[in-house]
């Protein structure tokens, strides 16, 4: 391709969810004629199945496109989408640093939300050009001129003249696409330095390997060419190199310094192609790798086991092939006395977590058992040992414990103020300290906590939405790691530990949540033929304790006729049942227990 | 071996509110059809039979030459068993001493409860009184092999009403009670009145009346042979027994079923279809019975219990799950048998799933 560059925007959209990303994506792609409208399927730039249904975006995506602008020039711009949720922040960093401007799309009667206030602060530290647009101006409650006002205020960025669009509608979206044209500065890279290009992103392909998805920054990449990948110093021959096209692929052979394209390089497995890794020439290699480079470490663990012991193999099958996708997720083999095989997983946060779970599911048709979510302990033994636990069965014994210190979490919320009250109870609630409070304007409060992280990953964000009546958003990242009170909660049934439902928790909350958790599994357990105790302990001490009576009545009295194959097949289907419940000693519990445990706020 | 003979009768008078047997009201001017339908079924078999069961519907519909009729056309062994049902309110004298005459040497009286607020709700055609009578009548014809049918667990029943019930039948002298636990069944008038629904005990309950039950009966001499059935010292049902002992049966009418040359057949619930054709039509509902779970399943059922020897290898197993089932007082072994407790035979079907699981594995 023989655009320079000063016909190349590269560009995303930073929005929170609901507020219009999609939508505003479709309608560009319409006004580029990027898609023939018979191609057009409603938000064409979410591929998964779950990412449509749950209107969001999980993982980067870029599509090219051409525009032909007031000016008589026709531009190149390259739309890469960024997933817009806390847990991918990582990610929208990468694909942030293959651009040089950004649209915040705001919604014109909720304002400005914490992600996207998160996102776009990590726009303006990446020097990104920010162009707010202020849209569903057709809704009765919007209120175009004081969001701009809020835009300037909190931002700090002018946005008076924001264009006010409806996406849904197409209204003003050609005044989107000329404020790119005009505000968003073009790539100046050098075309004839040594090879630098970025990864944001990268997929499996089933046929062609690893597909990267990368922003030149300077030189270029032909096919034929040996690259090298510097974080894990592979090396690789092209086989393509070109653009995304919004339905396929376009193998045009070549990319310059500017260009936002993709190479596939026969590279067999994702984990060779971090997303921020850069890459290079292997003969001429740049001197130093483009910045920001880190691994992504899953912060949130849980054990994932097959229900049918049996699909074992297939657990493992399905895990290693989303891990082809997703190298943000680990997996290793654990064992469960009580679940039997199966791996300990590890995520970004809950989201990743839910969404894993989701596909394994659907995509795998495998049926779940999930532990209890956890977070990372760092434990110092009165042996100097450093240990980190992310599994609370193999907590060490608290006499051993020197000191045990919990990861920690910087969170900000973005609440209109009537809920100040609501949101500082909560954050009470999850043992949060206070840091500060501003209003960015008359109604709407940012308020800054530090949380342990192991208060968010249950039900934080649902709590959240469900005391601000769903106003309130939410965005947290890593602090580091703060000693604490911690103890290990075990359940017993029928008087045998069962290593699935133990957890760590802070000493002040154990008595509560054993409380809650005694009872859920009451619900949920159903009768047997004798009575269950459920107790819940820490060290040898009951701090809760149920009991599930027993069963009284379960029989087919009457059998009339001699109608024997009835009878049967009732028992068999009984039996069947059965074949879902877990069998812990002599005490069945339904799969439903484990994910009852986790959903604790009433 | 001499197999079992049922006979469905599929009329009635009126449908019960509970009852989802296949039965029509009002379609009595059928019986002769029917009769001679059963007939051609019967010259169909060459077996000999040492029990006969007359089962409904309501048998008490059909004409005592009927009952002949049908009997003469069977191979039947002398000392056969050869049961009817009969309704209190057609359980006429005349119809009685037609019967025995027939042939017919055990009856099975449907009362059900001598509450007449019960019957009514149940939508029985007769009162208490009647349902004395009926069994008056019965011994008058002759008949000393009397059973009577009760229903436990009524909506606003009382566990007093249940045994003010099993003393009366006791005084009446019947010999064999079969104590049927009400279950509500899917598109019966009973399963849409919300209010009965609403005030039939719940399992505690219905549990309680049971264990009652079965207490107040043994005091009265009627032993527990099976989860709902009841005799005093041999006048259990062989018929029934055979059910249980995986012992060949022949099922003739609509909706009965059989167990011969080693499969098991139903046939299908079409009156129309049975009087018009020559044979009945059968359909196979399993080709292979009486496995090592179905026998255990049908054994449990049974006072006598599962003989744990049969399990062959697996016998170890299933003691070994039987055991903290008898800690609890749900079962017994005795004599190398796995017989249930009235607790164990409330939960049967649990028990069964446990068991036969240990018998099923590997």
């Amino acid at each position: 391709m023989d655009h320079n560059q000063e016909n190349i925007r590269n560009f995303c959209i930073i929005a929170h969810i609901d507020h219009g990303k999609s939508t505003l994506a479709d309608r560009i792609l319409e006004l580029t004629s990027t898609v023939a409208l018979r191609d057009m399927e409603d938000q064409l730039l979410d591929n998964m199945d779950i990412e449509r249904e749950r209107g969001i975006t999980i993982k980067a995506r870029a599509v090219r496109l051409l525009y032909n602008a007031d000016d008589g020039k026709q531009y190149v711009f390259n739309l890469i989408d960024t997933p817009g949720h806390v847990d991918f922040n990582y990610e929208v960093s990468r694909s942030l640093a293959a651009c040089e401007g950004a649209v915040l799309v705001v919604d014109a009667s909720q304002g400005i939300e914490a992600q996207t206030l998160a996102n776009t602060y990590l726009a303006i530290e990446h020097d990104l050009e920010v162009v707010p647009v202020v849209n569903k101006i057709d809704l009765p409650s919007a209120e175009p001129e004081r969001v701009c006002a809020e835009v300037e205020s909190v931002i700090g960025i002018p946005a008076m003249d924001a264009p006010r669009i409806s996406a849904k509608l197409g209204t003003n979206v050609k005044e989107v696409l000329e404020r790119v044209v005009k505000d968003i500065p073009c790539p100046k890279g050098d075309p004839n330095a040594p090879l630098e290009a970025l990864i944001f992103d990268s997929y499996y392909d089933s046929y062609k390997g690893v597909i990267i998805y990368v922003r030149v920054v300077n030189g270029s990449v032909k096919i034929g060419q040996t690259i090298k990948l510097m974080a894990t110093g592979a090396e690789f021959t092209v086989v393509e190199a070109g653009y995304m096209g919004a339905v396929d692929l376009v193998n045009a052979g070549f990319l310059s310094a500017g260009e936002v394209g993709y190479i596939s390089a026969s590279i067999k497995s994702i984990g060779e192609t971090k997303v921020g890794d850069t890459v290079t020439d292997a003969e001429n290699p740049c001197a130093e790798p483009l910045p920001g480079y880190r691994e992504v470490n899953p912060m949130v663990f849980s054990g994932i086991y097959p229900a049918d012991g049996a699909k074992y193999g297939d657990l493992r099958d399905a895990l290693e092939k989303l891990q082809l996708n997703d190298a943000a997720l680990s997996f290793e083999p654990e064992t469960s006395a009580a679940l039997g095989f199966g791996f300990r997983c590890g995520f970004l946060g809950l989201l990743h977590m839910e969404i894993i779970q989701e596909r394994l599911e659907r995509e795998y048709n495998l049926d779940l058992v999930t532990t209890a979510p956890s977070v990372i302990y760092r434990v110092t033994l009165t042996s100097g040992e450093t240990v980190f636990i992310d599994n609370p069965s193999n907590y060490p014994d608290p006499a051993s414990i020197s000191v045990a210190e919990e990861p920690m979490v910087k969170a900000s919320i973005l609440s209109p103020s009537d809920y100040v009250g609501s949101i500082m109870d909560l954050c009470q609630e999850r043992r949060g300290v206070f840091k500060d409070m501003k209003y960015l304007d008359e109604t709407r409060v940012e308020l800054h906590y530090e949380l342990p992280l192991n208060e968010i990953v249950y039900d934080f964000f649902d709590a959240l939405k469900s005391r601000t009546r769903g106003y309130a958003s939410f965005d947290y990242e890593f602090m580091g790691y703060a000693p604490s009170k911690l103890v290990k909660l075990d359940v017993l049934l029928n008087g045998d530990v069962v290593d699935a439902l133990s957890f760590i928790i802070h000493a002040d909350k154990a008595y509560a949540r054993a409380r809650k958790i005694a009872e859920k599994l009451k619900d949920n357990i159903p009768r047997q033929l004798f009575e269950v105790p459920i107790q819940a302990a820490i060290g040898g001490k009951v701090i809760a304790r149920e009991t599930v009576k027993a069963m009284r009545k379960d029989v087919l009295a009457k059998c009339y006729g001699g109608d024997i194959t009835r009878k049967k097949k009732l028992l068999e289907k009984q039996k069947e049942g059965k074949k879902r419940m877990r069998q812990l000693g002599s005490v069945e519990v339904p799969q439903e227990a484990f994910m009852a445990v986790l959903k604790l706020d009433e | 071996m001499n197999k079992g003979l049922y006979i469905h009768i599929p009329f009635c008078r009126r449908k019960c509110t509970y009852c989802d047997f296949y039965s029509l009201a009002g379609n009595e001017e059928l019986t002769e059809k029917y009769t001679q339908a059963v007939i051609r079924n019967i010259r169909n078999y060459n077996d000999t039979f040492d029990t006969v069961y007359f089962g409904g519907g309501t048998p008490s519909l059909m004409s005592g030459r009927q009952v002949y009729d049908i009997l003469s056309a069977a191979d039947i062994a002398d000392d056969a068993e050869i049961s009817a049902e009969v309704n209190p309110d057609s359980a006429t004298p005349e119809k009685l001493r037609d019967f025995k005459s027939a042939g017919i040497n055990r009856i099975s009286i449907g009362i059900q409860t001598f509450d007449d607020n019960e019957l009514k709700m149940l939508g029985r055609l007769h009162n208490s009184g009647q349902a004395v009578k009926a069994v008056k009548n019965a011994q008058r014809a002759g008949f000393e092999n009397i059973s009577a049918d009760l229903m436990l667990g009524l909506p606003y029943q009382k566990a007093e009403t249940v045994t003010e019930n099993i003393r009366r039948l006791a005084e009446l002298d019947v010999r064999h009670i079969s104590a049927y636990m009400l279950k509500v069944e899917e598109g019966t008038p009973l399963a849409l009145d919300e209010k009965l629904l609403e005030n039939i005990a719940d399992d505690e309950l219905s549990a309680d009346i049971y264990l009652e039950a079965v207490s107040c009966l043994d005091k009265y001499g009627f032993h527990q042979y099976e989860i709902s059935n009841f005799a005093k010292s041999g006048y259990e049902c062989r018929h029934n027994l055979k059910y249980w002992r995986c012992e060949d049966y022949i099922g003739i009418g609509p909706s009965a079923h059989s167990c011969y040359d080693g499969r098991r057949f139903a046939v299908p619930r079409d009156i129309d279809g049975f009087i018009h054709s020559d044979v009945q039509k059968v359909i196979v509902t399993d080709n292979a019975p009486c496995g090592l779970s179905e026998r255990l399943m049908l054994a449990l059922r049974l006072s006598e219990g599962f003989e744990i020897s049969q399990a062959g290898n697996h016998s170890e197993k299933l003691r070994a799950a039987a055991a903290p089932m008898e800690k609890h007082g749900l079962l017994k072994i005795n004599n190398g048998r796995i017989c249930l407790t009235a607790e164990g035979f409330l939960v049967s079907n649990e028990i069964i799933c446990r068991l036969s699981e240990a018998v099923e594995e590997g």
